[in-house]
């Protein structure tokens, strides 16, 4: 499981109470490792409905601002709920290849 | 702020939580926490009960949270939003803050319904004014899957497991929502992120009331009710198809149903979809029928398809 | 600055009421109850400007506390025995998450049997959740401990329990100096007022720990604990400035040549100060050394108090059952352990559900720790009023 490094703080350096004084740190974090599939978006066949960006769990899946949609495949976990979700099939779950 | 989602451009790009949350894959919790904090905006404290959210957002020094996020305890939730509440008040009236914000408590069926029913009570009695969201899998799921008073009739936990002696649960899931009705509360809905507007504009009314707002969320768990990963919002559709998890809002005392199911999917293609209730017999199948029909009698639901 | 006759816990509801508190949580338990009910009247009357949150619990009034504190609010709980006892986990968690607050902890026993009159078990059962622990002997010290709390809470950022004795000092009324409100609100200054909750900064607060982090995290509570030593001098010794009443860590009556004393905490210190007047009359070297902060223990002090020493009898009003020695007795012994003089230690364990500890026991503890001192051999713990 790949971890973006952050070097250990020791007492002194720590925010007080165990605080995460950086809100959405978690985007450090490569969840890419947890696939066996990885959903494909045709964007010929795409219509730019928005349901597969609405049902993500992840957040994986970004709104380009010509209304594209486009997954970043670093925090894609390859439920495949978005290709399930897509009423044209224009995303397809395909083998993901290491 | 009483927007109304209607359609893909009314609802904000914003991610208020960020993607690197370790909840599993196909988690329909990640996809209704990303849809009410849309609803809800920046402006939002979020109070969490111990269990699958909090251990998945914010293992330390990650948080996936962009908004102020706090998690103290399993079965308080609603005390300490309750805590927030009169402290910003309070500040806001005696001149000291000039900050006004939502405040959510966020908590699983176990921390809501068992461990963390006496705080929910207090809070909502209290009327605090605050929205408390029961994200409902239906077991002790971020422990591995145990019975809870929201599991339903004869699924299969590991605290309730099927034998020569058992059937699984051998309760009927406890009615939540009229527990919460029954403090008199202004608002209160049923919600499920396979219907995200539905969904977005509860969470919307609820915040917009002033006092205590009560939304039970049925978030289907791949890992505990055993389906494959990428079948989740459509068996969130299956719940509300079959009529056993009818999408309703109660506002002031009055039930009124949100969204009309016209024909009704037998509760088999429900049941069979799930490996925890792969032990079931024509005869069990047939009383979670009933159980179905008599729901579906009480809102108003469509006859089911035959 | 007049004095009026007020009960330790009316003492302590005015003391809440001047330092302009935010947030109130309340719930009934005997024999706190009368706090909550004071400070309500306040609250009604519009002569303290609080939300006033009642509680369906106090797990919940703890819990309402720390969310309250955390969005920089100014806040108050009182409770006793089961009430301390149910919010237990919440205290662990209120210390580590550097909520500031200030709880009033009227001592009563803890169940079963149910008991509603005094002793330590309750205070006791939570000396590890990295609470300030501040022991009252007097209405008087009621009303200024309560005062300087606050200040000592928002300036470590720890929660501060002021303990005082059920019945014998909450509900008995003594003369108090009340000290006049304006005074108070620039003794005692604006709250810092950092909203940990903000969306300003959306910071997580209370997250999951992991073993490579837990360490250093619970470290940190420990060291602010430690530190808060010289806050606690510095509040104590500015307020003596301010207000003309001194208070110390430690106290020592009769110890400039005492060779015998007992250590007291509490309500017992007045009564065992008479006794020691009394022995000193007919001969016996007797001295009395009270506690007054508990947590952090003041080690120091306490070593510097008992110089010279040749008995001390440690009296418990809580139990260990099971271990090698009571509460109390422990940390006395921690402390001295490492001293190549010292004085002999003698358990006692008094008072426990509101047994009144009498002259006489005070007389019977006296004399044991003097033939323990004597024969330079203690003996096992005695429960000094018990019937066979």
């Amino acid at each position: 499981m790949k971890c973006a490094k952050t070097p250990l703080k020791g007492w002194k350096e720590l925010p007080e109470g165990g605080t995460i004084t950086e809100p959405g740190s978690s985007v450090l974090f490569d969840a890419s490792a947890w696939r066996t599939s990885m959903p494909i978006i045709d964007h010929a066949k795409c219509t730019k409905c928005g349901m597969c960006w609405i049902f993500c769990p992840e957040a994986a899946i970004k709104v380009n601002p010509d209304g594209s949609y486009e997954v970043e495949y670093m925090y894609c976990k390859g439920c495949g709920i978005c290709e399930r979700a897509c009423a044209v099939k224009a995303i397809n779950m395909e083998e993901e290849k290491r | 702020m009483s927007t109304s989602f209607r359609t893909l451009k009314d609802l904000p790009k914003e991610e208020l939580l960020a993607p690197g949350h370790r909840l599993c894959a196909g988690c329909t919790v990640g996809t209704t926490i990303r849809q009410i904090l849309k609803a809800a905006g920046k402006n939002t404290v979020v109070v969490s009960s111990t269990g699958c959210v909090e251990v998945a957002t914010t293992y330390f020094p990650q948080s996936a949270w962009r908004v102020p996020w706090t998690h103290v305890a399993f079965e308080n939730a609603a005390s300490v939003a309750s805590g927030i509440q009169h402290g910003m008040a309070a500040l806001y009236r005696k001149k000291k803050t000039d900050e006004k914000l939502n405040i959510i408590a966020l908590g699983g069926d176990g921390g809501t319904f068992d461990i963390g029913i006496q705080a929910l009570s207090g809070a909502l009695e209290r009327g605090e004014d605050f929205v408390y969201v029961c994200y409902d899998n239906e077991a002790y799921m971020n422990t591995g899957v145990q019975r809870s008073s929201a599991t339903p009739y004869a699924a299969a936990t590991t605290t309730s497991p099927p034998g020569k002696l058992s059937k699984g649960q051998n309760r009927d899931k406890k009615d939540m929502m009229a527990i919460a009705v029954a403090h008199g509360i202004p608002y209160a809905a049923t919600a499920c992120p396979s219907y995200p507007y539905d969904l977005m504009n509860k969470t919307r009314r609820a915040l917009d009331v002033e006092g205590p707002a009560f939304l039970h969320v049925l978030t289907p768990c791949p890992t505990g009710w055993r389906f494959d990963i990428s079948g989740g919002i459509e068996m969130g559709k299956l719940a509300v198809l079959t009529g056993l998890w009818p999408l309703y809002e109660v506002v002031d005392g009055k039930t009124k149903l949100t969204v009309q199911v016209p024909r009704r999917e037998p509760i088999k293609k429900y049941l069979q979809a799930q490996g925890r209730f792969r032990h079931l017999k024509p005869e069990d199948i047939a009383k979670i029928q009933e159980k179905a029909d008599a729901v579906a009698v009480k809102f108003g639901l469509g006859p089911l398809r035959q | 600055m007049k004095k009026v006759g007020l009960s330790g816990n009316y003492a302590i509801a005015y003391a809440v009421k001047m330092a302009d508190v935010d947030v109130i949580a309340a719930y009934p338990i005997t024999p706190q109850t009368t706090i909550v009910e004071k400070l309500s009247e306040f609250v009604a009357n519009g002569e303290l400007d609080a939300d006033y949150i009642n509680v369906e619990s106090e797990h919940s009034a703890m819990s309402a506390c720390v969310g309250a504190s955390m969005t920089g609010a100014r806040v108050f709980t009182a409770t006793s025995s089961q009430g301390l006892a149910f919010m237990h986990e919440v205290l662990f968690m209120a210390a580590a998450l550097r909520t500031p607050m200030v709880m009033a902890n009227v001592n009563r026993a803890l169940s079963a049997p149910l008991n509603i009159w005094n002793d330590h078990a309750d205070a006791m059962a939570e000396r590890d959740a990295g609470w300030i622990q501040l022991w009252v002997s007097s209405a008087q010290e009621a009303y200024d401990t309560t005062l300087m709390a606050f200040k000592l809470s928002e300036e470590t950022r720890l929660p501060v329990m002021v303990n005082l004795d059920g019945y014998v000092l909450s509900h008995t009324y003594e003369p108090v100096e009340l000290i006049a409100e304006e005074a108070v609100r620039k003794y005692i200054p604006s709250r810092p007022l950092v909203n940990r909750l903000s969306p300003k900064t959306a910071f997580s607060v209370g997250v999951v720990g992991p073993p490579e982090y837990y360490f250093e995290m619970k470290y940190q509570a420990i060291d602010a604990i430690e530190r808060s030593r010289m806050p606690i001098s510095k509040i104590t010794a500015d307020f003596n400035r301010s207000f003309g009443r001194s208070y110390d860590d430690v106290y020592a009556y009769g110890m400039e040549d005492a060779e015998y004393a007992l250590l007291t905490m509490g309500s017992m210190t007045g009564s065992a100060r008479v006794v020691a007047e009394e022995l000193r009359k007919e001969g016996l070297k007797a001295g009395v050394v009270s506690i007054r902060t508990f947590r952090p223990f003041p080690v120091e002090r306490l070593i510097e108090k008992v110089d010279g020493l040749m008995g001390l009898g440690v009296m418990d009003r809580a139990s260990t059952p099971g271990g090698p020695s009571n509460p109390l007795f422990s940390d006395i012994a921690a402390c001295l352990c490492g001293l190549k003089d010292r004085p002999i230690l003698q358990s006692f364990v008094s008072g426990l559900g509101g047994r009144d500890i009498s002259p006489d026991n005070f007389r019977t503890m006296f004399k044991a720790t003097k033939e323990a001192a004597d024969a330079k051999a203690p003996k096992p713990c005695m429960y000094v009023g018990l019937r066979e």
